[in-house]
């Protein structure tokens, strides 16, 4: 029965006269990793640093394996939460070398076990050949695994990642990434990271959630966040997508009414309107499938080659664009028409 | 930590009070021109003589600020001006010894015997023998005449003793008449003024002016070292006012716990055998008249010295450096 | 689940207690409290004083009291910083040596070195004896006692402050910076101008601020030099006009207006932040050939004669003549006692500025900042001036005491707290808080806010984090200020003089009696052996340095 180990009750941060955060709410389960995913500015790095206890909450509630530790004017110190963090720098101490950094935070502990914590870890990290090196002397990715392990070594019933990967080059950061998910995983670890990148939120995390101007947006797996976005903020900010006009019609379908081959479906799973009302539909480039049999065609205005894939941008009888991923054995020239069909599972509609 | 520090001086001063009977002095005079004098007055009487230096104007304001409770029982300095300045802060005490008055001329003491001087020193002029030639000099004020122009080396107007000699000299002659001499010496200054005597009177030597004023013990000093030098002294105004001098003295303070012990001690250095003690060590005059001063001192040969109260130096101290500003003396 | 070591399930969550703004204004309160009794004194203007000084006195003293204060800022900036530039950045003969060697001059007194550099070149000293014998005259050579020879003396005396502090910067700063710059074009010079400089501006503003209030606190050197400045305004309206109360009101102006300074400072360096860049090893000193390094190892020689070897040597001449007849086992005790005093109150100031700089730098830093200003401005005023703000107090509070325990009906004697050296190192600490405080603070700006908080997540406290992360981070600029306190120190007079102890001589208390009867050749005795005694920390700091 997983049990939840951190809720988000309505928080509010203020820097100064400026709320930073408002009506912050989710919660994460234990061994579950979390992620927080915005531009920069959003206010998610506060989140964050609100959560360990560097910024103390003006409103809610933050609960930690059943404490409160934080709401307004009650706030544990950061050294009573038991939290770890990783920092987007690393805040590696310069004066130690590897093992006295991953060390650090074990000195209520004997002397032996302290030992086989570091030992253990060096060895989960692959730090082992440079346990005696300083920092200055390390790599990137060095540098961000012995924050890792340092931040590890007290066993924090939270870890929180800030940037963890944004400091390092796009390789090394698929692969660490890959690398952290299974020790969190294999250790247990529940954990929140933040970032600006997705495709690091869809890898790493098992919720995700969107924040925009100091507010979460929407809390749920990727593929929700994907496939069903609650609102058009995220439908844009997640993935590609273009948005269609349509309508809903009486009997709670929508019907593209300026291209009207696309067909009927049923607006489901998300419907912002009533029957009657103009709506505009995300079309996802996997929403539109090229079939040569189909009758619906369209005109290749752009393309990229991803590989095994073709990003098509299609130009719709009505003059409206939609995306297409092909696979990249259609070649098809600019210009030229092809046969599409709608092939979409979860309708997503807004009002306008 | 610091509090048990605290306690543990605390009660090191509450344990350390004295036994045999002590005198305490706060003394601007240094270390080495009174210590030889204290220690032969623990010899020959047992009293011990404690003593702390400093300059006047902080030993001042230490009697001041520890009121009642002040440890000093005499303040002693080194000008008159200082100690007509703690009379006026009422932190010294009239004394009637008769001793003191037999010992020690009228004008150098406090005529309400707040104060007595000790030994005397001797503001003086002094030439470079090779360019000037005794005759050509005759008073300070003369040093004002053009003849002088270039020639003439002064120390800083903000030491003392300059400012003991120009207080004298408003005495004598009126502000609107000193003030004449002092631009005069300031318009035939030949360098800056020197911020101590003894570079003044070596810069006579190296000929960078003729003649200049300063005390004669830093000359006994300089000529002791350098029996060439090319600076003899000469002594002014012995047809008029005669040569200005100044005191180091010493008054009994007014909350002194000590008080006999006190009189008795500045009895005792005003006395015949102690007077040479005092005033040999630094080639000053004796104050004691009966006492003659030291035969290497003796040598510069006798003089007329100016009979005003030492306490002008200090009644007129303020209006002399106002006047010094006035004139551009710096 | 393995058992987590942080603290956690308190009954109530623990309220965040913030102490630091507290521990400020305590350790303030031994400024504030002289400060204020200095203060005071505006309550009561003495205008007869004052018209007086003001017609006949200020302008000309204002005048040069800036062009002192601008001078010796801008010298001690040349020597300081390209001196230190050039020990940090660039390898030549020697360079090893002149790093800590260029130091010395800091246990040299501005005041000897003034009557030294007198006694040197001025009309009767050797060098223009000399030219005479030459040729015939030598009012030609440019006068020592002017305003270029005492600019040209404090800066050669105070140069160390900035060159220590800049030093420190140029070394913990690292090579990123650097490294960015020069990919970005610029040239080793330019990287000097548009990062290191920059980059350097605490520990530049802490040294030149050190050196301002020591200038506009002086009055041993500019009145040897007889050169009127605004402190002597301030020792004539006390020990000429006898109007203590004039004084501690011009002190009073000079106080605020090096505070007014100071706190534009702090307007202009707004929100920068100054820590080191990225990965920060200490870069590989680039190596100087030929002519070059010739020049490089000449300049610090230079420097090292002017403003040390050769006063020394002087020094040492003087002392010669005086050494039989003057040096005794009187020195032991003398020399005990200023290594006492200037060790403890090293050790006492610095612990007071690391818990000042520490305080600083927490989240309520406004008011905590506030505190620190105030705290060391003790080091802008005239040392005699001070002395008497912490006398008049402690006295009044030993008044209070006696009464007290005779009330009790104890006996006493006439002094319980004055004349201890608790007194003494506290008063050190008013006056010299800002030699400890401007290092370390310059220091704390290297360590980042997230390596804090690093910490605290760790689960270390305040006092722990202080301990295991702050000091060992700051050992450089702790180890500079203690070296500066204890120099200082052993310098000082006025208020040694004021809170000794009966009987208690110190070195410096040597050097004041045999200069007040202008005994210069007996005074050089003692002088040197501050000089000497004044070594062995810098030579400690030294070892420090190239130990990193």
């Amino acid at each position: 029965m997983p049990n939840t180990l951190l809720t988000l009750d309505q928080i509010n941060v203020n820097f100064g006269p400026k709320r930073v955060l408002e009506g912050l709410s989710f919660s994460l389960q234990a061994g579950e990793i979390g992620c927080l995913l915005g531009a920069s500015g959003c206010g998610k790095t506060t989140a964050l640093r609100a959560i360990a206890g560097f910024e103390p909450v003006a409103a809610g509630r933050v609960i930690l394996d059943g404490q409160q530790v934080a709401s307004s004017g009650q706030e544990w110190t950061p050294q009573q939460r038991g939290i770890g963090m990783v920092f987007q720098d690393y805040a590696l101490f310069p004066h130690l070398n590897v093992t006295d950094n991953i060390r650090f935070g074990l000195s209520r502990l004997d002397k032996v076990e302290q030992k086989r914590r570091v030992e253990e870890l060096l060895e989960v990290v692959q730090l082992t050949e440079v346990a005696n090196a300083y920092p200055h002397a390390l790599s990137g990715g060095q540098q961000q695994r012995v924050a890792l392990a340092r931040a590890l070594a007290p066993a924090p019933r939270l870890l929180l990642l800030d940037e963890p990967f944004s400091n390092l080059d796009v390789e090394l950061r698929e692969r660490l990434n890959q690398e952290v998910r299974d020790i969190l995983k294999s250790r247990d670890i529940t954990a929140l990271l933040v970032t600006h990148d997705q495709h690091e939120a869809f890898s790493l995390a098992d919720k995700v959630g969107v924040m925009h101007a100091g507010r979460l947006l929407q809390w749920d797996t990727p593929y929700k966040l994907y496939h069903e976005p609650a609102e058009r903020f995220v439908a844009d900010f997640i993935g590609e997508g273009v948005f269609l006009p349509a309508v809903v019609t009486a009997a709670g379908d929508i019907e593209f009414n300026a291209d009207p081959q696309l067909g009927h479906r049923p607006c489901w799973p998300v419907c912002q309107a009533r029957p009657g009302q103009a709506v505009q539909v995300l079309l996802r480039p996997d929403d539109i499938l090229h079939d040569d049999t189909s009758p619906m065609q369209a005109r290749v205005v752009k393309k990229a080659f991803r590989g095994a894939q073709f990003l098509y941008t299609l130009s719709l009888p009505s003059g409206q664009t939609v995306l297409s991923l092909v696979p990249s054995h259609h070649d098809h020239a600019i210009g030229e028409a092809i046969g599409i069909r709608l092939e979409i599972d979860h309708v997503i509609a807004f009002g306008v | 930590m610091k509090s048990s520090l605290l306690l543990g001086a605390l009660s090191l001063a509450l344990v350390g009070s004295a036994t045999a009977e002590e005198v305490t002095v706060y003394s601007a005079r240094i270390e080495s021109l009174v210590k030889p004098l204290f220690d032969a007055y623990t010899k020959e009487t047992g009293v011990q003589v404690k003593f702390v230096t400093d300059n006047e104007g902080a030993l001042m304001q230490r009697i001041k600020a520890e009121g009642a409770n002040t440890p000093a029982d005499i303040l002693l300095t080194v000008d008159a001006g200082n100690l007509w300045q703690a009379t006026q802060m009422g932190l010294l005490k009239p004394v009637q010894s008769a001793a003191l008055s037999a010992n020690i001329p009228a004008h150098l003491r406090d005529p309400d015997g707040n104060w007595f001087g000790l030994s005397v020193r001797a503001r003086t002029v002094f030439f470079n023998t090779k360019r000037v030639k005794p005759t050509d000099l005759s008073t300070y004020e003369d040093l004002a005449d053009p003849k002088w122009k270039g020639r003439l080396c002064l120390r800083s107007a903000k030491k003392v003793y300059n400012q003991s000699l120009v207080g004298t000299l408003i005495s004598r002659l009126g502000e609107a008449k000193t003030e004449q001499v002092v631009k005069g010496w300031v318009a035939n200054l030949a360098a800056d003024p020197f911020s101590d005597d003894t570079k003044l009177l070596e810069a006579i030597d190296a000929g960078q002016c003729d003649v200049g004023i300063a005390n004669t013990y830093y000359y006994g000093r300089l000529l002791d070292k350098n029996p060439k030098l090319k600076v003899s002294l000469f002594w002014p105004n012995q047809t008029t006012s005669g040569v200005h001098v100044n005191i180091s003295g010493a008054g009994v303070t007014k909350h002194a716990k000590n008080e006999k012990g006190a009189i008795k001690l500045l009895e005792w250095m005003s006395s015949e055998k102690a007077q040479n003690l005092l005033a040999d060590v630094n080639m000053e005059y004796p104050a004691n008249p009966k006492v003659k001063p030291d035969p290497y001192v003796a040598s510069w040969g006798s003089f007329k010295h100016d009979y005003i109260n030492v306490k002008v130096a200090g009644e007129q101290q303020a209006n002399a450096v106002k006047l010094m500003d006035r004139a551009g003396y710096k | 689940m393995t058992l987590s070591l942080t603290a956690q399930a308190q009954a109530s969550p623990p309220r965040r207690w913030n102490l630091q703004p507290g521990i400020a204004w305590l350790i303030a309160a031994i400024t504030l409290v002289p400060l204020l009794v200095v203060l005071a004194s505006l309550a009561d203007p003495q205008t007869d004083i004052w018209a007086h000084l003001a017609d006949y006195v200020l302008p000309q003293l204002l005048i040069n009291t800036a062009w002192l204060a601008g001078g010796v800022a801008i010298g001690t900036l040349l020597l300081g910083v390209s001196l230190a530039w050039l020990t940090a950045v660039y390898d030549f003969p020697g360079r090893r040596h002149f790093a800590w060697l260029l130091a010395l001059p800091l246990a040299m007194p501005a005041y000897v070195l003034a009557s030294v550099q007198i006694g040197l070149y001025d009309f009767t000293g050797p060098l223009q004896t000399l030219l005479r014998e030459w040729f015939d005259n030598s009012r030609w050579f440019p006068p020592i006692r002017s305003r270029g020879g005492v600019i040209l003396t404090m800066t050669l005396a105070l140069y160390p402050y900035v060159y220590l502090l800049a030093r420190n910067a140029f070394l913990t700063q690292g090579r990123r910076a650097l490294e960015a710059a020069a990919v970005l074009g610029l040239s080793r010079r330019q990287g000097f101008w548009r990062v290191a400089m920059p980059m350097a501006r605490p520990w530049l503003v802490g040294g030149v601020s050190l050196v301002l209030m020591e200038t506009l606190a002086d009055f041993g050197t500019v009145a040897t030099f007889n050169y009127d400045t605004f402190t002597t305004a301030i020792y004539k309206a006390w020990f000429a006009l006898f109007n203590l109360k004039a004084a501690s009101q011009l002190a009073s102006l000079l106080v605020m207006a090096v505070l007014a300074l100071a706190l534009f400072e702090q307007k202009a360096r707004g929100n920068k932040r100054y820590h080191g860049a990225g990965r920060s090893g200490p870069a590989q000193p680039i190596r100087l050939q030929g002519l070059r390094a010739v020049a490089a190892t000449a300049a610090c020689l230079l420097i090292l004669a002017l403003a040390f070897f050769i006063p020394c040597g002087q020094l040492l001449k003087w002392a010669a003549t005086v050494i039989k007849t003057d040096f005794d086992s009187r020195y032991i005790s003398f020399i005990w006692h200023s290594v006492l005093l200037a060790g403890g109150a090293a050790m006492l100031v610095v612990t007071l500025g690391l818990l000042l700089a520490y305080a600083v730098r927490g989240r309520d830093g406004h008011s905590a900042r506030l505190a620190a200003r105030l705290a060391t401005l003790g080091y802008a005023i005239p040392g005699s001036v001070l002395a008497v703000g912490v006398f008049i107090p402690t006295a009044a509070l030993d008044n209070q005491l006696i009464a007290a325990l005779q009330a009790l009906g104890w006996q006493t004697p006439p002094q319980i707290l004055k004349g201890t050296l608790v007194v003494m190192l506290l008063a050190y600490a008013a006056r010299f808080l800002a030699v400890a405080f401007e290092p370390t603070q310059a220091a704390m700006q290297r360590i980042t806010p997230n390596q804090e908080a690093a910490a605290a997540s760790l689960g270390l406290g305040r006092r722990e984090m202080l301990w295991r992360l702050h000091l060992p981070l700051l050992r450089g600029g702790l180890f500079t200020a203690a070296l500066m306190v204890f120099v200082d120190v052993m310098k000082e007079m006025p208020i040694t003089l004021m809170t000794r102890p009966f009987g208690w001589n110190t070195l410096s208390v040597r050097v004041f009696e045999m200069t007040s009867e202008g005994q210069w050749e007996q005074a050089a005795l003692p002088a040197l052996a501050i000089v000497v005694v004044g070594l062995i920390p810098v030579a400690l700091l030294a070892r420090q340095t190239e130990n990193r």
